[in-house]
């Protein structure tokens, strides 16, 4: 058992990695999605374990093929990617059961069995990054998801999946191209390619400026996978043309897991708050955040496709998230985690409800809507309290987070900050509220009226987004305290 | 047409030996000289991909079916992954090879090469699977008489 213990960190990825290649080996749809459920519950356990492992004993260090870092690959668990780790695998376990019913009604047995492999490697791939202390290995496994995640994209209901997933393909090579930049220029200036032997050996150099030069690259190259506006562009087509499942599942996980490192690489890695703070890096992140705080919003205000106003919703969130990074505080930062952590649940949820109203409807078109409201009913209860916690009503986990951004700027005295972070709330509660004036007031069309209910299978998992939104909500102690300590991490560089 | 010229299709039946035994070579050379599973698949997919420029890819398809190659790309990553998990057993870190043999070198041996023979497999089959995708969409494309023969 001690054994096992100490074998987690490995397990975490290798178990989605032999699932997924039993998928592809086997190629048989109703299988290769239980070897999906087994396998994203118990990455999920892992993620638990090795969380309480964590708190029980600190960091974790696992050596890949026993060899010792700095020279092997290390895999080390902290507070930080701990709680990353479980974010990401805890939302791939919720959507795993829902995603049977949607599957399977579009795709034959071979198709489906290439989606869940997919599936499986973007859940590879970003646990990988998240749990793993070598920097060109990040690159490896940031490569791993993003590839499987433009396939798992084209294969949308929607012809235009092909073009949004290509657009993605062209902006997320570039992204990568940028990072392993970065990662190179730092491993000619250190010669090593360890995150914390590195993180030993930067502040010596870190004014030269090949240094700066990669704290560049790599700031804009993972912007790019994060959707940090202006580099969002291949966001909204990437989530609103691919299968609903794809959405709530990368909505839910890979920008998360890119904002993961921005907060590595800056912090930990560059030095803490004080080096962050002593680049130009807070003034232009604060700029591009609000900014996507705004125009974001405001697009999403005027689209008529749903998956799309969602998809741009979630640009004006990043804004949100990147807004708390960039104050660089322990209060501001434990807000960019909570809201990581709570914006995680919140858009899966969404992006899965839409994904039933597509399954019995097929369509997302806000017209289309009118009146649905009465025949699906709990899907759209559902989603007017996920949408109220997107907007960050007290009673929501949407409240906490913004509460710990907005206390973040009083803290620096930037008190119109506050005004702003109401306001882009203010946005989010019309795009919400155009959807729930849709589908509640206004008379069902014939579509609507043969509507049933969304098969229960669809729901449960939904509802329990629902309720860990609602539970979050009111007893933070798991998401902000836990947020609050890896902050400190954050801040004091303490690795 | 291309098939017809007999001297290229004596001379590939004369070159695909050599290639494929130059491609188990650098395979298992590898650990010695510069060479590997990576290269070593590529080259051995290149005496495949050369056979069907020259006779066809449905005359490629029957040394290699399709489906065969499909079941091959992932069967090379459970090699791969298997040894790790093989490490396991033996209470090792996962993808330490050093319990597999008497001495930690000779383990270190066996197990990079068992990893490598993972890696030809899957970079074998995935570089051919690209080439039946591609040239297949030709196939599909001359039934409906749209190429330019």
């Amino acid at each position: 058992m001690e054994f096992l213990q100490e074998q987690l960190p490995a397990l975490q990825v290798v178990l989605p990695l032999v699932a997924a290649s039993l998928c592809a080996l086997f190629r048989f749809g109703y299988l290769s999605w239980l070897i999906t459920l087994s396998s994203s519950i118990l990455s999920f356990l892992v993620a638990v374990f090795l969380l309480l492992r964590v708190l029980e004993q600190g960091i974790i260090s696992y050596e890949i093929g026993g060899w010792s870092p700095p020279f092997g690959i290390e895999y080390r668990v902290d507070l930080i990617n701990a709680f990353v780790l479980l974010i990401v695998s805890g939302v791939s376990a919720v959507i795993v059961p829902y995603t049977q019913k949607s599957i399977s009604a579009r795709f034959d047995s071979t198709e489906q069995s290439w989606f869940y492999c997919m599936y499986l490697l973007v859940l590879t791939g970003l646990l990988g990054v998240t749990i793993t202390g070598d920097a060109f290995n990040i690159f490896v496994f940031l490569e791993i998801s993003s590839l499987a995640s433009y396939a798992m994209i084209a294969m949308g209901r929607d012809r235009r999946g092909l073009t949004a997933a290509y657009q993605y393909l062209i902006m997320g090579t570039i992204g990568a191209t940028f990072i392993v930049i970065g990662i190179g220029l730092l491993w000619a200036m250190t010669g090593t390619l360890n995150l914390y032997d590195l993180a030993g050996r930067l502040p010596e150099i870190k004014n030269t400026r090949p240094v700066l030069a990669a704290l560049a690259f790599l700031t804009v190259g993972v912007s790019l996978k994060l959707a940090l506006f202006p580099l969002h562009l291949w966001l909204p087509n990437a989530y609103a043309y691919g299968p609903s499942v794809a959405s709530a599942f990368l909505a839910g996980t890979a920008t998360k897991v890119a904002i993961y490192l921005l907060l590595r690489f800056f912090f930990t890695i560059f030095g803490g708050a004080t080096f962050f703070t002593e680049t130009p890096l807070p003034e232009i992140l604060k700029i591009l955040a609000l900014l996507a705080m705004f125009a974001a919003s405001i697009v999403a205000i005027f689209q008529s496709n749903i998956k799309r106003m969602l998809a741009y919703s979630s640009v004006a969130q990043i804004g949100f998230i990147v807004l708390g990074i960039s104050y660089a505080t322990e209060t501001s930062l434990t807000g960019a985690m909570t809201h990581m952590f709570n914006h995680a649940i919140m858009k899966a949820g969404l992006f899965l409800l839409l994904g039933a109203i597509m399954f019995r409807l097929g369509s997302v078109k806000i017209e289309a809507l009118s009146g649905i409201g009465r025949k699906m009913p709990l899907t759209m209860a559902g989603f007017v309290i996920l949408g109220l916690s997107l907007i960050g009503a007290p009673g929501t986990a949407g409240f906490i987070s913004k509460w710990y951004l907005g206390l973040g700027a009083l803290e620096q005295g930037e008190w119109w900050i506050l005004v702003l972070i109401v306001s882009a709330s203010l946005l989010t509660m019309i795009y919400i509220g155009r959807v729930v004036e849709v589908a509640y007031f206004r008379e069902p069309t014939d579509e609507v009226v043969q509507l049933k209910e969304a098969p229960s299978e669809m729901l449960w998992p939904a509802y329990l987004l629902i309720a860990a939104a609602i539970y979050f909500g009111f007893d933070t102690s798991f998401s902000a305290d836990l947020a609050r300590q890896a902050a400190v991490l954050l801040v004091n560089a303490v690795y | 047409m291309i098939r017809d010229t007999i001297i290229l299709r004596v001379v590939i039946k004369l070159l695909l030996p050599a290639i494929l035994l130059f491609a188990l070579y650098v395979q298992f050379h590898g650990d010695y000289g510069p060479g590997g599973g990576f290269q070593a698949g590529v080259a051995a997919a290149a005496a495949i991909i050369l056979y069907g420029l020259v006779f066809g890819v449905s005359a490629a398809r029957k040394i290699v079916p399709q489906k065969f190659l499909f079941s091959l790309i992932p069967i090379g990553v459970l090699v791969f992954s298997g040894t790790g998990i093989v490490s396991w057993f033996f209470g090792a870190n996962y993808l330490d090879y050093s319990p597999f043999g008497s001495d930690s070198k000779s383990g270190q041996h066996l197990g990079i090469l068992i990893v490598e023979l993972g890696v030809f497999i899957t970079v074998f089959s995935t570089m051919l699977a690209i080439f039946y995708s591609f040239a297949g969409r030709s196939e599909i494309l001359s039934l409906d008489g749209d190429t330019d023969k």
